[in-house]
C-alpha cells in the first residue's frame, strides 16, 4: 500500500508538470480555481471557447484524452498516468467538463461499436475538442426508465428517418454529432427494440431548444427530430440491440472515475476557516465542527475509494458498479453544505449576487444547482437501485412492462 | 500508487477469516455474552499459535514482525468475526505502548508473553464520563505508588497487567501525566467486573490502593505517549468496526434475499434495497478512510494524526449505521434474542465509545485538518 510514483510515473509527473506550466492558460487560473458548482461561468472571457483552445492545445501536444490509443489522438496512457495527469492539471481540469460527455461515453461507445474508418474520421476531433459531442438517450417518458423511450427509427432504403423528442441533453446547442437512441421495433418488449446510431447535429430536421433551468441557467436542451434522416453506416451495433450497446456506454460512464465528483467541502471548509461569528470563528464552534467532520469524512472516503477504483484498473480489473457511490454520495452533500453554509450567514444568507452575496454567492449559487447533480445522469434513486441490485445482488424490482410489447404498455396512469 | 493491501496481506486476510469462521461461530460470543467464561481461551491461544496477536511485533520479542499492514487485516477479520478476546486492549492499546514508550528490558519482558497469549493487557486511561484529556486523569502517582479509581478499563478484570495514565503534578501542563505499568496481581489492585452494553468484551472498575508501579516511558511525555497510542489504536479499531459493519451488512442482505412477504423477497423492495444501498455506502467510504489510515499507520506518516481520526469517525458511523439497520431489515425476528443482530449492535455502540466519543473525533479531526493547512 502506497502513494509513490514508480520511476516511469515520476517521469511522466514531470513531463506532464512542466508542459502544463509552459502552456496552461494561466491567467484563468484564479477564477477556475474559485468556480464552484452552479458557478462555472469565466467574467472576461468564453469558458466554452477557453476550454476549446486548451483541449486542442493538449491534443497537438499528445495530451488529450490520455487512455484512448494513439491512432485515435489519445497517449495510450495507463490509468494511473491519468489519476497522475488530473493531480498536475489541478483547476484547468475544471475546462475538460464540457468535454466529459464526449470523451467518456460517445468516444468509447464509438471505439467499441463504429467501422475502423469511422474511428479513425471521427475519434481525434472528438479528442482534441474541435468536435463535441452529446449523448441523446432521455426522453420526456423515458428517464430513469430510458428504455421506455419513444423516439421512432424507420429503415427506408439505406437510410434510417427518425421522429421524436430528446430531453436533458446536454451541451446539444454547442454540440457536432451525437450518439443517439432510439425505437426500431415497437412491436417487441421494450429493451429489444431500441437501436443505436451516431449523428451530425446539423442535420436537416433537427430543433434544439435550451432549457431553463429551476436555477436560471440552461446547460440541458431539448431537442426535436422531424424525419431526420441517418445512413444505415452510422449504425452502432446490430438493429434492435441498442439497449446492448447503451450499457456499454454506461459501463463506459463508470471509467471515467478518479475525476473527482464536486462535494462542496473545501469550499465550505475554507468558508468556516475566515468566517468571523458573533462569539468567534465559525470553525471554532462545536457544532460547526461537527458538522464539518462529518463532511470531511465523507469527502476523504470518496477521495480514497476513487484511489481504490484507479489500483484495481491498474491491475487489469473493470471498474464495477461500485463506482456508483461517488455522485450518490456527492450530489446530496453539495446541496446540504450549501444550506448549511447559509443558514451559518444569517439573514444575509438569502443574498446571491456576486457583489453582496457572502463568498460571492458561491453557496447559494451551489444551492441551486445542486438538485440538478442529484437527478442528472442517474437519479439517487437509480443508484441505490444499481447498488441494491448489481452490487449486493438484490433481486430487481417486478417490472410489470419486462415482457410486453412496447406499443401495448400504458402511457397515462390515470 | 497501489492503493490496496498486497496478495500475501490478502491471503492472510483469507487465513484468518477461515480461521475463525471455524473457531469462533455466533455460540463463541454467545458464551461470552451469556457470562459462561469471561473471555475464549482457546480462541486467544489459537490466535497466538496462528502468530496473529503478534503480527505486529518484532520478531526479535517474539512476534512474527509482519508489521501494521498485516494488523490491519487481522483486525478487520477479528471485528468481523466478533471475537470474544482481548485482542484490542492487549494488542491495539498495550503492546503498542510498550512498543511506542517501552524500555528495552520492559520490551524483552511483556511482548514475547503478549505474543504468545500469556499476558493480557490493557491501558487503563479513563476515569468515569468523559473523553481523553490530560485533565480528566486523577489518580495521582507519587513516590512509585498509585492511588486512584479507573473506568471502565477494557477487559480489566482479566488482563495481567495494565499500562496506568496517572497524575505527577499539577501545573496543568499535558507534562503532568505519566504511564506506568502494574502488574494487575500485585497488592493494591482491585478490579471489579462492570455490567455493559456488550458483555462479549468485558468493562471493568480497577481501583489502585498504594499499588507499586514501574515507569512507562520518560515521566513528562505520558500524555504524548497516550495521544500517539490513542492514534494507532484508532486506526486498528476502525478496521475492526470496518468487518463488524460488512458483516452486518451482509447479515442484512441474505436475509433480505431469503425472507418472503407479499408474496416475494423483501430484498426486492426498494425501501429495503435502498437502506441496504445506503449501508453499503457507508461501509465502503469508511473502508476507503481506514486504508488511508492503515498506509498512514504502516508509515508512519506526519499525517497519522488526521487519518486516523477520519478512520475513526467513518467506521464508528458506518458500523453503527450497519448494524443499527441490519436489524431493521430483519423486522422482529431481528430484535430476539435468538439471531445474532444485537451481538452487533451492542458491538457497534460499545466499539463506538472505545478511545472517546465520536464527537471527540469529530473535534480532533478538525484541529489537526486546520493545523495542517496552516502549515
Amino acid at each position: 500500500m502506497n502513494f509513490d510514483d514508480t520511476g516511469q510515473e515520476a517521469a511522466f509527473r514531470a513531463e506532464a508538470k512542466a508542459w502544463i506550466s509552459a502552456n496552461a492558460p494561466k491567467q484563468y487560473e484564479e477564477e477556475l480555481k474559485k468556480s464552484s458548482l452552479g458557478r462555472t461561468q469565466l467574467a472576461g472571457a468564453d469558458i466554452l471557447e477557453v476550454a476549446k483552445a486548451w483541449q486542442k492545445k493538449k491534443a497537438d501536444a499528445g495530451w488529450a484524452c490520455l487512455h484512448w490509443p494513439r491512432e485515435y489522438g489519445g497517449r495510450g496512457a495507463s490509468p494511473i498516468e491519468r489519476v497522475i495527469w488530473q493531480q498536475e492539471e489541478g483547476a484547468f481540469g475544471k475546462l475538460s467538463y464540457t468535454f466529459i460527455i464526449g470523451h467518456g461515453m460517445c468516444g468509447p461507445t464509438m471505439m467499441a461499436f463504429a467501422s475502423e474508418d469511422q474511428k479513425r474520421r471521427y475519434l481525434p476531433k472528438l479528442a482534441s475538442g474541435e468536435n463535441i459531442w452529446c449523448q441523446l438517450f432521455s426522453e420526456p417518458a423515458g428517464g430513469s426508465d430510458v428504455a421506455g423511450l419513444r423516439t421512432r427509427a424507420e429503415k427506408r432504403g439505406d437510410d434510417w428517418i427518425v421522429n421524436g423528442q430528446k430531453i436533458w441533453t446536454s451541451g446539444a446547442h454547442y454540440s457536432d454529432y451525437g450518439i443517439l437512441l432510439t425505437r426500431t421495433d415497437p412491436t417487441v418488449p421494450k429493451h429489444k427494440g431500441l437501436t443505436m446510431f451516431f449523428l451530425d447535429m446539423k442535420s436537416p430536421g433537427i430543433e434544439i431548444k435550451p432549457i431553463k433551468q429551476a436555477n436560471g441557467a440552461s446547460d440541458f436542451n431539448e431537442v426535436y427530430f422531424t424525419d431526420v434522416k441517418i445512413p444505415d453506416a452510422q449504425r452502432l451495433g446490430a438493429v434492435n440491440d441498442g439497449w446492448n450497446v447503451s450499457l456499454t456506454t454506461l459501463m463506459n460512464e463508470r471509467m471515467s472515475i478518479g475525476a473527482g465528483v464536486a462535494t462542496g467541502f473545501p469550499e465550505l471548509f475554507e468558508f468556516c476557516s475566515n468566517l468571523m461569528l458573533e462569539d468567534g470563528l465559525a470553525i471554532d464552534d462545536r457544532n460547526v465542527r461537527s458538522k464539518l467532520a462529518h463532511w470531511a469524512v465523507r469527502a476523504s472516503g470518496l477521495k480514497y475509494t476513487s484511489m481504490r477504483a484507479v489500483s484495481a484498473l491498474s491491475r487489469g480489473e473493470r471498474p464495477g458498479p461500485e463506482n456508483s457511490i461517488g455522485k450518490l454520495v456527492a450530489g446530496s452533500m453539495i446541496q446540504d453544505i450549501a444550506a448549511f453554509a447559509m443558514d451559518l450567514q444569517g439573514a444575509a444568507g438569502v443574498l446571491s449576487g456576486i457583489e453582496d452575496g457572502e463568498a460571492g454567492g458561491k453557496f447559494q449559487a451551489m444551492l441551486l444547482r445542486s438538485p440538478g447533480t442529484r437527478v442528472e445522469g442517474g437519479t439517487d434513486e437509480i443508484m441505490r437501485n444499481i447498488i441494491a441490485e448489481r452490487v449486493l445482488g438484490l433481486p430487481g424490482d417486478i417490472r410489470v412492462d419486462k415482457d410486453v410489447p412496447f406499443n401495448k404498455i400504458p402511457t397515462r396512469g390515470r | 500508487m497501489n492503493f490496496d493491501f498486497s496478495d500475501e496481506q490478502k491471503q492472510l486476510r483469507d487465513e484468518a477469516r477461515k480461521f475463525l469462521a471455524e473457531k469462533c461461530p455466533p455460540s463463541a460470543v454467545r458464551a461470552v455474552l451469556d457470562g459462561k467464561t469471561p473471555y475464549d481461551r482457546d480462541l486467544w491461544k489459537g490466535l497466538a499459535e496462528m502468530g496473529f496477536i503478534g503480527v505486529a511485533i518484532p520478531e526479535s520479542y517474539g512476534g512474527t514482525g509482519a508489521g501494521h499492514l498485516e494488523l490491519c487485516v487481522i483486525a478487520e477479520e477479528i471485528g468481523r468475526a466478533l471475537a470474544p478476546v482481548p485482542f484490542s486492549s492487549t494488542v491495539y492499546l498495550a503492546a503498542e505502548a510498550i512498543l511506542l514508550a517501552g524500555s528495552e528490558a520492559q520490551k524483552r519482558k511483556w511482548l514475547p508473553l503478549i505474543a504468545s497469549g500469556e499476558a493480557i493487557g490493557t491501558l487503563a486511561l479513563f476515569e468515569g464520563r468523559g473523553n481523553p484529556s490530560p485533565q480528566a486523569i486523577k489518580l495521582t502517582a507519587a513516590n512509585g505508588v498509585l492511588n486512584g479509581v479507573k473506568k471502565p478499563v477494557p477487559d480489566g478484570a482479566i488482563a495481567d497487567f495494565a499500562i496506568v495514565a496517572a497524575r505527577t503534578g499539577s501545573s496543568g501542563r499535558d507534562s503532568d501525566i505519566a504511564l506506568f505499568i502494574v502488574d494487575m496481581k500485585a497488592e493494591g489492585v482491585e478490579a471489579k467486573l462492570l455490567n455493559n452494553v456488550d458483555p462479549s468484551r468485558g468493562q471493568a472498575e480497577v481501583t489502585f490502593k498504594n499499588c507499586k508501579a514501574e515507569p512507562l516511558g520518560a515521566a513528562n511525555e505520558g500524555w504524548s505517549i497516550i495521544s500517539q497510542v490513542l492514534d494507532r489504536a484508532a486506526v486498528l479499531l476502525a478496521f475492526e468496526q470496518v468487518g463488524g459493519s460488512d458483516r452486518a451488512l451482509e447479515m442484512g442482505r441474505d436475509y433480505a434475499l431469503d425472507r418472503i412477504a407479499f408474496g416475494r423477497p423483501i430484498g426486492s423492495f426498494q425501501a429495503i434495497k435502498h437502506m441496504l444501498a445506503d449501508m453499503y455506502v457507508s461501509a465502503t467510504l469508511a473502508r476507503s478512510n481506514c486504508y488511508y489510515g492503515a498506509w498512514a499507520l504502516s508509515t508512519n506518516s506526519a499525517e497519522l494524526p488526521e487519518a486516523a481520526a477520519a478512520a475513526r469517525i467513518s467506521a464508528t458511523q458506518a458500523f453503527q449505521h450497519c448494524a443499527k439497520n441490519n436489524i431493521q431489515v430483519h423486522g422482529g425476528m431481528g430484535f430476539t434474542w435468538e439471531f445474532d443482530c444485537h451481538l452487533y449492535y451492542r458491538r457497534a455502540n460499545a466499539t463506538a465509545l472505545a478511545l472517546g466519543s465520536l464527537s471527540y473525533w469529530e473535534d480532533a479531526l478538525i484541529d489537526r485538518m486546520r493545523k495542517r493547512n496552516a502549515a
